[in-house]
């Protein structure tokens, strides 16, 4: 009898879920299927479910975005940008999480209490006068204003501060002993034993990198430095509105990132638990 | 040596190297976070403009009250109000949910973890243009086709993003799909958290699973349910891609944010 209750109830649970799934996924379908669709279908198909079947598939759409803008210059554009942000951060970050985290020294309080005032400050608040900024420096429409303000962050230093933190101090008293320096010791010591601190790190930057919109909108003015999210913006509004295209300009702006995702699925789910359970 | 002495010694061998592995980040946050924010609010009392070449000049508090008696700003200022009224609470109660069905030891449960999780890697801008086509107006849009399905006919259908009533809560809805998959994650996480001892023992006690849901594992998750719903709130407040894209603050400014 508990059995057989217990077995109901698991099938409703599948049966909510699946429900729950179809819908929230069928933003996702639609696009996906739509790109694969001649224009005229994406839109007479919207109003039934023949906007999540794939009559008369072809990769013609795909073809179009190529010849339409320099979709490889915009994708190389993100992978550059975000990459760079990622490997400068993890090594600036992670130094400067290590130094509060592990070392003492005159002035620590003073940075800790510091870095903590800029946890809250969102890029937002300081947008306009950094833009100000940067265009007295004349970098307006480079990689460089695209990477190096990002590189620093707050935020992460702190992830690494309070992963680092929760290491046993057994840990580099060995090391220490034996003589090695403090950044031998980062490298040989404290890094192969957070891995998972960098993978978070890792997983989050790429994440909101890849998707950002506001700052990159601000400082570009032509397609040699434009990332992916801005070009979408523009493709939309590019004459002659063919939705299957703009649709398979979308599909392959999100599909490198899906893969990165299902590859490292596992490692993606925790770092995101894990900086909210830390933050 | 005595132990106060030897303590400074160490601090102060550890202090040239600790500043070097410290330096990079801390010119780049000074730089680049530290400096325009001091920028900011040292110009906010300017009447500094972009691109003018009247001499700046010191202006006290000036635009302070001009952009506080200002009714587009104000206007501005209620609307991410409204939205951060809206989406802040539902979309923490429907990550709570959907990480309470999946907090299961069923099979599949990874999969639709995934699924739940998957726009989470969407870039906003992107989940814009495709919500544009899905809220096309008319018989033939697909939200209006749904809805009108699920309501079995009664739904009139309405153009979502031109129309004033219809505009803000069309963008809540597809900020809520791209987010809940981060809240549910983190949410989940803190429920695998809860010892399975408290729930036994609660069992034991004869609490039902509604009691136990709201004397065990709420209490539980009070520190991950107040960090999710102060980010959503924060980033409520930042709203800004989804509404330059999909209404430009249009129509008749329903959806101008401050940003």
């Amino acid at each position: 009898m508990r059995r057989l209750r217990g077995g109901l109830q698991a099938l409703l649970v599948y049966a909510v879920l699946a429900f729950l799934a179809a819908v929230y996924v069928a933003p996702i379908a639609f696009m996906v299927v739509g790109s694969l669709k001649p224009d005229a279908r994406v839109l007479a198909d919207m109003g039934s479910a023949a906007a999540f079947v794939p009559a008369e598939a072809s990769l013609e759409n795909y073809r179009d975005v190529f010849g339409r803008v320099s979709f490889g210059r915009f994708l190389f554009n993100s992978v550059l940008i975000t990459g760079a942000i990622m490997l400068g951060g993890l090594l600036v970050n992670g130094f400067l999480g290590y130094a509060l985290a592990r070392l003492r020294w005159r002035g620590r309080g003073w940075v800790l209490a510091g870095l903590l005032a800029l946890l809250i400050l969102p890029l937002e608040a300081i947008a306009v006068p950094l833009f100000y900024q940067v265009t007295l420096l004349g970098w307006r429409d480079t990689y460089v204003v695209q990477i190096l303000p990002f590189v620093a962050h707050a935020f992460f230093v702190y992830l690494f501060y309070v992963f680092f933190l929760g290491l046993p101090k057994e840990l580099e008293e060995a090391a220490r002993m034996d003589g090695a320096s403090v950044l031998g010791t980062y490298f040989r010591i404290i890094l192969p034993n957070a891995k998972p601190a960098f993978a978070t790190v890792a997983i989050l930057t790429f994440l909101f990198q890849w998707g950002q919109y506001l700052w990159p909108l601000m400082v570009t003015s032509g397609e040699r430095v434009r990332p992916l999210p801005v070009a979408i913006a523009a493709f939309r509004t590019l004459p002659p509105l063919q939705w299957g295209d703009i649709l398979a300009f979308g599909v392959m702006m999100v599909a490198p990132v899906i893969v990165v995702f299902l590859a490292f699925q596992r490692w993606f789910v925790r770092g995101v638990a894990e900086s909210g359970l830390k933050g | 040596m005595p132990l106060r002495n030897r303590w400074k010694s160490f601090i102060d061998r550890e202090t040239p190297a600790a500043w070097l592995l410290a330096a990079p980040a801390l010119l780049g946050l000074l730089a680049f976070v530290a400096l325009p924010f001091l920028l900011a609010l040292a110009l906010s009392f300017t009447d500094l403009r972009m691109g003018s070449p009247l001499p700046v000049e010191w202006a006290g508090l000036e635009q302070y009250a001009r952009i506080l008696s200002d009714p587009g700003f104000l206007h501005a200022l209620r609307n991410n109000a409204v939205f951060a009224a809206v989406v802040v609470p539902l979309q923490t109660a429907l990550a709570l949910g959907l990480a309470l069905l999946l907090d299961r030891p069923l099979r599949g449960m990874v999969v639709f973890r995934t699924l739940f999780f998957l726009p989470v890697v969407f870039p906003m801008s992107l989940v814009a243009v495709v919500w544009i086509l899905i809220y096309a107006p008319g018989t033939d849009g697909l939200m209006n086709a749904a809805l009108a399905t699920l309501t079995l006919g009664a739904w009139e259908p309405v153009d979502f993003l031109h129309d004033p009533r219809w505009a803000l809560p069309a963008i809540m809805l597809l900020s809520i799909w791209q987010g809940v998959g981060f809240q549910m994650v983190i949410l989940l996480a803190a429920l695998q958290g809860v010892p399975q001892t408290l729930h036994e023992a609660a069992r034991l006690d004869g609490a039902g699973p509604v009691r136990r849901f709201w004397h065990v594992t709420l209490p539980q998750l009070r520190n991950p349910l107040i960090f999710v719903a102060l980010v959503t709130a924060i980033l409520a407040f930042r709203l800004f891609d989804q509404v330059q894209i999909m209404t430009q603050g249009g129509p008749l400014d329903a959806t101008t944010t401050v940003m």
